[in-house]
């Protein structure tokens, strides 16, 4: 094994294939800031480039280079204007966002460096031990823990709902299920609940919906109430505070420390990949965070942004054991990786690791050296990329309206779907002004047709549900799904109970 | 009524018309016999989202009447620019309605200058040449380094 490590890193140090990995960060960082062009697209768009570069170990790294560099700049939309290209960075505008919001655009981009690199050198540490022996376990999840895993995930919307919210972050959810039914789906013969509308046979696009939910209330908030947008530029736009503090360190840590094992995990599953990930993740650490912490989350906790940009950078190393073992891409971005390594005259899979050790190493260091040049070449540039927010505001806004228009037309294509983007975007600012978390419709959205899709086959297989309880496996993540929703009651409750017993003992509480 | 019962009962309207879709399905003759139906998960959906959604319109306390709503004080909504938000909801549709018959370039710095002004921009100088110059960019990006196509021109010029 060794052998192959350092063959890989022979390889992937060479002159040329630095300047290759450099390039490709450069390149998918600034396309990523584009909301709608996520990694899977860019590597697409970067295909060809790849191919005719004709060496693959080259081509590879420079893919890595752009993949990385491309998830970066997928933060980056998420956390300076809200506008999360990409599912799996939905969860990081959670907390991103309001940072920047408080002007500290820079340093909260520091921390998404910092622990996005953080979760890629776990997640290339586990990779180089465990990746054979990972690819069995991940064999043993069928569809019916694929869909316990999809509840899992949706129980997870009780970490984002706030005191009081739960009703409204239920429905919410419901509402996303329900848009995931619409149009054609894999299972079934007949595309669903179109009303005839023929723009909705491929059912709802998921830019237009992030775009819609996210960043289009964002910019009509800033526009009804200009003080808000001031309001977001204290210091004029200038970026203080880029240093991580050590008492900061110290608080992500822990975080960065499970989540990259988490994310990893998960990634590793054929299917689950980033999204669930960085959801997972986000809601773990709400939910294991004390008192005062667990309040911050949301309003721009340092933990909430660490969590999921961890997580989902390790889940995305994490999706190369079944790619690089089994053969079987786990998530779009690495079907789009698989087609290309084909193109390369690569076959992946399980004789991949003994047939071909060089390349095996070789994809594995590049996607690590992408993790490190990106670090070494952003970091830097941080002030810089944050100086979008110093933009005048007359100019900044009708930026960001006309980027959400762009990415859901450039998905799509079609004039219809700008149409669909405006109308959602202010039902969804309205909803916003009555209290209505929008991110579990989303999250709804995103897992819904997944979920679907495997409960599906779960009940074709076993021809009932019985399933639910006679896989042990499916069983466990049934009863923590249901747990994850009664959590935070539960903490509530004790937390008062604790609160009124030391009120009641010495008159002042001081916290958990 | 608070604004968010108004919507929990607009939510309740939706998965009742839902719902009755779901009841309704025209199944395919052969897709009887199947265990699991495409209206199996719609019907579980429409009955839980109407549940939820009486939650929230009969739970008993009084949600956001008083309170802020949303982080917004009820006074300042009062000052809020609803007008100027307005132009730009009729910009976007503008724009997506005008974005094939005239082409990129025109339609996007119209946009984009179209927005600053509503926004109280009044420099033109500045205005017009950033407008265009960025109309250009991103055509030349999404057109030509990504291989994206965007008609540029307007009808009348065959491209």
């Amino acid at each position: 094994m060794l052998d192959g490590v350092i063959a890989g890193l022979t390889t992937a140090l060479t002159v040329q294939n630095l300047i290759m990995v450099v390039a490709g960060c450069l390149i998918g960082t600034f396309i990523g800031m584009l909301p709608g062009l996520g990694p899977m697209s860019i590597i697409a768009i970067m295909i060809p480039v790849a191919i005719s570069i004709g060496d693959p170990a080259a081509a590879l790294i420079m893919l890595a280079g752009v993949y990385y560099g491309a998830i970066f700049g997928g933060s980056t939309s998420s956390i300076l204007i809200n506008a999360p290209g990409v599912a799996g960075t939905v969860a990081t505008s959670f907390d991103g966002y309001p940072m920047a919001r408080k002007g500290l655009a820079g340093k909260a981009l520091a921390v998404a460096a910092i622990s996005s690199f953080a979760g890629g050198t776990v997640g290339a540490i586990l990779l180089f031990g465990f990746a054979p022996a990972l690819a069995t376990v991940a064999l043993l999840f069928h569809s019916a823990e694929y869909f316990a895993l999809m509840v899992v995930g949706l129980s997870a919307i009780a970490a984002f709902a706030g005191t009081g919210k739960v009703a409204k972050a239920l429905l919410m959810t419901i509402v996303g299920l329900m848009m995931a039914t619409v149009g054609e789906s894999a299972l079934f013969n007949a595309p669903r609940f179109t009303m005839g509308i023929q723009d909705l046979q491929s059912g709802f696009s998921f830019i237009t919906l992030a775009m819609a939910m996210f960043a289009l209330p964002e910019a009509f908030h800033m526009v009804l109430d200009p003080k808000r947008s001031r309001r977001g530029q204290p210091s004029g736009g200038e970026i203080k505070d880029l240093m991580i503090t050590r008492q900061e360190a110290k608080a992500i840590a822990p975080v960065v420390g499970r989540q990259s094992i988490q994310g990893f995990l998960i990634g590793v599953m054929p299917g689950a990949g980033a999204t669930i990930a960085s959801f997972l993740g986000y809601a773990v650490e709400r939910n294991i965070a004390k008192g005062e912490e667990q309040e911050e989350f949301g309003k721009g906790s340092i933990k909430g942004l660490a969590a999921p940009e961890t997580a989902n950078n390790a889940a995305c190393t994490g999706s190369f054991v079944p790619l690089l073992t089994l053969g079987i891409p786990g998530s779009g971005t690495t079907a789009i990786l698989l087609g290309a390594l084909i193109a390369l005259n690569v076959a992946p899979g399980p004789r991949l690791m003994i047939d071909r050790p060089d390349i095996f190493w070789a994809v594995i260091v590049s996607m690590y050296l992408g993790n490190v040049v990106l670090l070494i070449l952003n970091l830097p540039l941080i002030p810089y990329i944050a100086k979008v927010l110093a933009v005048p505001r007359n100019y900044l806004i009708p930026f960001i309206l006309f980027f959400t228009l762009m990415g859901s037309y450039i998905g799509q294509n079609n004039a219809t779907e700008l149409l669909i983007l405006v109308g959602l975007g202010v039902c969804a600012t309205i909803m916003r002004f009555a209290d209505y978390p929008l991110a579990p419709l989303l999250i709804g959205f995103i897992l819904g047709g997944m979920m679907e899709d495997n409960f599906a086959r779960a009940v074709n297989i076993t021809d009932g549900v019985s399933f639910m309880w006679e896989r042990p496996g499916t069983l466990i993540l049934l009863i923590v799904g249901v747990a994850l929703i009664f959590l935070p009651a539960w903490r509530r409750r004790r937390a008062f109970a604790r609160q009124r017993a030391q009120v009641r003992k010495e008159g002042v509480a001081d916290g958990d | 009524m608070a604004l968010d019962r108004w919507i929990a009962l607009i939510f309740l309207v939706i998965c009742l018309i839902y719902g009755y879709a779901a009841f309704h399905y025209p199944l395919l003759p052969f897709e009887r016999g199947m265990a699991f139906l495409p209206n199996t998960q719609p019907m579980a959906l429409s009955v839980l989202g109407v549940v939820v959604a009486l939650v929230i319109l009969f739970s008993r306390k009084a949600p956001t009447d008083d309170e802020d709503l949303g982080g917004i004080d009820i006074d300042e909504v009062r000052q809020f620019k609803i007008g100027q938000t307005l132009g730009l909801v009729a910009a976007m549709v503008l724009y997506a309605l005008l974005l094939r018959p005239i082409g990129f370039l025109a339609a996007t710095s119209l946009f984009i200058a179209g927005c600053s002004i509503v926004l109280g921009e009044r420099k033109f100088h500045v205005l017009i040449p950033i407008a265009l110059v960025t109309a250009l960019v991103i055509w030349y990006l999404v057109q030509e380094t990504l291989g994206i196509y965007m008609r540029p021109w307007p009808w009348f010029i065959d491209n």
